[in-house]
Parts: C-alpha cells; structure tokens; sequence
C-alpha cells in the first residue's frame, strides 16, 4: 500500500452516477466505481490493439512504430482493420478511457462533496484530443485527416499539418495558444517559487504564511493576485492554452485553406488605411 | 445595499460591454476566414498530412480565371511557299509557312498586343521595320517560346507554352518582377528593414524577405540551407539565407496555389527521396526561370523603354506566378501548345542552356521517377 502512515485515508460511500453500489469500492488506495472498471476496459484493450498493430507492422522500434488512419478515400465510413481500421478502434478505445477517467474524477468529487473543477480542467484535454482526432476530421469530410499513432509519426504529422498552412506562427488562435503556454509556465513558476521560499526560510527563521506571500508581491510588483486568485488564475491559463489550441487546428482546414500569413490580409483590407 | 446595487450594475454594464466587445471580435475573426466543406487531396502516404486541402468555392473563381482561349483552326502544311521567301526580315519562324506564319501572327495578336492597336502594337506601316521596340521584343519571346517547348520539357512537359500561358491577352503580363531594393534608412532613425518586415503578396503576405528573386531566379545563390548531418560541422548557411529559401517557397506555394507538402515531407525538406516528383519539376522550374531571366529577359534590357523597366533601372523578369498564376499547373494542365506546332519548332538562337540535372550532393541522392509515398492521388 502506497498510502504514508501518516495520510488518514476516510472512504466515503455513495455519490456513484452510475450503478449504485455497483464497483463502489476501493482496491489498495484507488476507488474503483464503474467508470474505473470501464477506463480499464477501454485503456486494456486500445493498448493491446496498439501491441497488434505493431505485430502486423513493419517495426517494433518503439520510435517507429506507427498505426495510421485510413486513407482519405474511406472517407467518414470504416476502413479494413490493416487499413487504417485498427487506428478507428483505438481511437474509440482512447476516448472510452480518457471519458471515463473524467467521469470517474466526478464521482470521487460526489464522494467528497466537491466541486468538479478537476474533471472539468481535464475535459479540456479530451476536448482537444477530440477535436484533432474526430471534430476536424468530421469537419473535412474523412477520418484521414487525424493523426496518426506513433512517436514520430504523429510529429511528422504535425510538421506537414502546420506547412498545409505554409507558416503556422502566423495562426491567430496558434499565437493566442502558444502565449497562453508560456503565460501559464511563467505563473506557475512564480507560484512554486513563492511558496517554496516562504517554506524555505534562512536559518534561524520561522517558515512564512500567506500574509509573508502577499507582501513579497505586494513590494515587488504592487499587487498580490492572492492565495486563492493564483490557482484561479492557473486554471485559466491552463485551460485557455488547451482551449485556443483546440481551436487553432480546427481552423485549420475547415475554415482556411490557404496560408496563414494570408488570413491577415483583413488587416490590411481595413477600409481606413487601405 | 445601495453601494451593493451601485457595484453590481456596474460591473454587469461592464460585463455586457465586453461580451459585446468579444462577440464583435470573434465575428470579425470568422468573417476573416473561410467556411467547410473542403476538398482534401492525399499525396503521401496515409496519416503524414501530405495533403492539399482546396476550397472548392475558390477553387470555382480561379477556374473560371485560367480558361484556355479557343484555338485556330491549324495552318494547311503543304501546298504553301515558306514565309521567309513571301515577307522580309523573317528570323525566327523562317520554317513556317506563309500559312502557319499568318496564323501565328493572328494568335499574338489576340494573346498580347492591346486590341486597339492589334498589329500596329508591333509593326509600322513598313511590316518588315524593325522600328518599334515591340516588334524587337516579340522576336525574342518567340525564340523563347520555342526554347521552352523544347528545351525545358523536363518542367513543362509535353504540355509545353505560349504566348498566352503569360500574357493572358496583356501586353505585358501581370505577375512580372523587378529587383526590389527595400527602403533605405534616410528617414529618422528606423534601419532599412533589410527587405523584409512587409506583407508582400510575393512571399505570400509573411514577413519573409520579399525580392528572393533577385537572389535565386536571377543569380545562382545556393537555395538549400538544410544540414544533412545530426551535429553539422561544415554548414556555414545562415539563419537569414534560411529566411529568403522560406521566402522563395511562400512564393512557390502561392503562384501555384499548393502548401508546402505537394513536394515536400516537412519531416525533411531536403531529401529528395521523401518528397514527391513535383519536387523534381519544380527544381527544374527554378533553372528554368533563371535561365530564362538571363538569357531572354536581361539581354532586352536596352531593348526597352524607360517605363517599362523597375526602380533599378533592370528589365521585367519572370518567376513563378508569371505563368502559374495560382494554379498548380498553368491554365489547369489544358495544352494550348500542341494547337501550336508553329511554337514549338527548333529555336534558331544560340543561348540555348543545357538543362542541368539535381545535385546531388549533401549527401541526399536524386530521386528516382517514383516516390516512397504510395496513393499519390494530387492529380485534379
């Protein structure tokens, strides 16, 4: 058991949505719950199709394995199981997993009487993976147009997307995204340094609390977003990056198909300078 | 209380007035872009997005712009003197006919002169006067014409040109360049921009330098910049020089209306066994268009007058936009020239360069006809 002597564990009953008593239980520390058994399920068996695809596959190089979608002329319909029908099954195998963890977070929530700020943050994870592997593709009309599983391929993937759009910095929602990214490692370094060094006083000192916290912005900058407010503020940073990525690749194609420095030109067309 | 309510409207106007304020902001967003569906063309192999996605309601537009003019009836081959012994001062087209010449000569004039001038753009009373620039410069495209069509085929192919593959019924064609030489620094204390830094069409609005014509279709300066090694030692290219190669692909791209993997495997730009054989065709359209500058368009320079040449002085050169004009294949790959055996004749010049082949050096090998990437299906 992986739980510290000194971690009081309570397990509380109830607060399943699905199959009452059913799996309410704990195995070791993890609460199982329906959607425990089903993540399990889902995440077993996407990881033995990907075990299979390598089998029939040309390599077992770990960097080199690939399972790709079908090609674009299957369309939105099934493909044969070498043909790109394995990398189907796995996708619904991947969302299975990924929803049911979600929903697993919100009965622990239920269970705790929370509110369900981690399930949601998390959502927007599976919202991106959505977005790249069913949304845009629904949107272009062919399941082709998803990534493909494997280390490098889905970079490689991800280089030919981005030239598609012959320079993808120029993509609004991929700047608001990328500065989103930084903004959200920036506070969080902030936060972590802060706190470490109101716990980590010089010697003879005692450790600090939130008033110390407070204060070292407060000289520093005028202004302390506070205890609460900098996990507000990280869960807004965390969640837009993941949002305005989502969005910067389902623009991409479905909504412009030429080069993104050209989206601009609506700047330039502005009636008052043009 | 009332400070509560006084609080609470305030910042619920507030509220509305950004809600208004983003709403406003993401329709202006949207009006920038454009709308599903799209065709999605595959050209490598499943699941490596080498793939050209068209939107087909632009695609509709640029269609209707690249129609090939209907053709004239072909010149009878026999029975007819040859031209050169019926008109003077015939150079180039001295193995037509006074059949195939008249028809030639009628095609010109719908394809280029201006249709108030018609033969007049050319000739003076004096059909054989050499007097008008025009006339000078018309020969000398002739010759270039038929240099093209049988010296270039490894990029044009059996589809070879015309007069109107670029003219399009101009006197001059549209998408022509002249040595940009960017803004000097003379005014405050901005530094000249070093050529780039403006939203130039050329290289498709990016702020990539905007004349890589000067460097790669006039000059010979190297255009690969890749290293071919993990941990390169003898790559003294530099960051700039990558930005104008960025610059002459934007350019590329958009003069044929394609992204950067209908030759190119992003994962790496400079092997040639993992692009596509349009890459092969668009090597030989770089030596093409540079031969071309040089030998046909350089040497015209005096020829001209002073308004039709740049700020530099230099003459109109051409790149790839000047015959492709958006299209992947000028005028969608239709063959105006095989109604035109007149055009496609032996050129009589010298200055007839040896098409080179790619190098192979660095380390990458040329391709063979084939790609590695199966289901190559570009084809529209």
């Amino acid at each position: 058991m992986s739980m510290l002597s000194f971690e009081r564990k309570y397990r509380v009953r109830g607060g399943t949505l699905l199959g009452g008593d059913l799996f309410d239980f704990w195995v070791g520390p993890f609460y199982v719950g329906f959607f425990g058994v089903t993540t399990m399920f889902f995440a077993l068996l996407g990881t033995a199709l990907i075990v299979y695809g390598a089998a029939i596959g040309p390599t077992w190089n770990i960097w080199q394995i690939n399972i790709a979608p079908p090609d674009l002329k299957y369309g939105l319909a099934l493909a044969p199981l070498r043909d790109g029908g394995l990398w189907q099954l796995i996708t619904i195998c991947a969302i299975g997993a990924f929803v049911s963890w979600a929903l697993r977070e919100v009965e622990i929530c239920r269970k705790l009487g929370m509110g369900y700020h981690v399930p949601i943050a998390f959502s927007f994870a599976i919202l991106a993976y959505v977005t790249l592997e069913v949304i845009r593709p629904l949107l272009l009309g062919a399941w082709g147009n998803a990534f493909p599983y494997g280390i490098f391929s889905h970079l490689d993937w991800v280089s030919n997307t981005g030239y598609q759009y012959l320079h993808f910095h120029y993509n609004p929602a991929h700047m608001i995204a990328v500065s989103f990214f930084f903004a959200n490692c920036f506070a969080l370094a902030l936060h972590g340094s802060l706190i470490l060094s109101a716990s980590n006083p010089g010697k003879g000192e005692v450790v600090k609390t939130a008033e110390h916290e407070n204060t070292y912005y407060r000289d520093t900058i005028g202004y302390s977003i506070g205890t609460l407010g900098i996990h507000r503020l990280g869960l807004f940073l965390a969640v837009s990056a993941v949002f305005w990525s989502a969005v910067c690749i389902v623009i991409s194609g479905p909504f412009w198909s030429r080069g993104w420095p050209e989206w601009w030109s609506w700047w330039l067309n502005l009636s008052i300078w043009k | 209380m009332s400070m509560f309510n006084r609080a609470s409207n305030g910042s619920g106007g507030g509220e509305r007035r950004l809600r208004w304020v983003a709403g406003v902001a993401l329709l202006g967003a949207l009006a920038g872009c454009e709308r599903p569906p799209m065709d999605v063309l595959q050209g490598g192999y499943r699941g490596t997005a080498m793939e050209q996605v068209i939107n087909p309601r632009l695609d509709a537009v640029k269609a209707a712009q690249n129609v090939v003019p209907p053709s004239s009836p072909p010149a009878p081959a026999d029975g007819q003197p040859l031209a050169s012994s019926v008109y003077q001062n015939i150079q180039v087209l001295k193995d037509l006919n006074v059949a195939q010449f008249t028809r030639v000569m009628v095609a010109i004039t719908q394809w280029v002169a201006p249709p108030d001038q018609a033969c007049n753009y050319c000739h003076g009373a004096n059909m054989a006067d050499d007097g008008k620039y025009t006339k000078v410069v018309a020969r000398r495209m002739l010759q270039m014409v038929r240099h093209i069509n049988s010296d270039w085929k490894n990029h044009v192919a059996a589809t070879g040109v015309t007069c109107y593959t670029c003219h399009r019924g101009n006197a001059v064609p549209k998408n022509v360049w002249f040595t940009n030489p960017g803004e000097s620094s003379e005014s405050g204390l901005i530094a000249s921009n070093a050529g780039q830094n403006k939203p130039e069409p050329a290289v498709g609005y990016a702020s990539l330098p905007y004349d890589p014509f000067t460097r790669y279709l006039l000059n010979a300066e190297s255009i690969r910049v890749n290293s071919t090694e993990a941990l390169p030692s003898g790559n003294h290219t530099s960051i700039k020089s990558a930005e104008a190669t960025y610059g002459l692909m934007m350019h590329m791209s958009t003069s044929l209306g394609v992204n950067c993997t209908y030759c190119h495997n992003s994962r790496a730009f400079a092997v040639w066994d993992q692009s596509t054989p349009k890459r092969v065709t668009a090597w030989y359209g770089i030596r093409m268009a540079r031969d071309l500058n040089n030998a046909y368009m350089v040497p015209l320079t005096a020829t001209f007058p002073a308004h039709r040449l740049g700020v530099l002085g230099d003459v109109a050169k051409v790149n790839c936009l000047t015959c492709h004009q958006g299209v992947f294949k000028p005028l969608y790959g239709v063959s105006m020239a095989k109604d035109y055996p007149e055009l496609q004749g032996p050129m009589a010049s010298a200055a007839a360069a040896t098409p080179e082949t790619p190098a192979q050096g660095q380390g990458t090998s040329m391709p063979a006809a084939t790609p590695p990437t199966a289901a190559l299906t570009t084809g529209h």
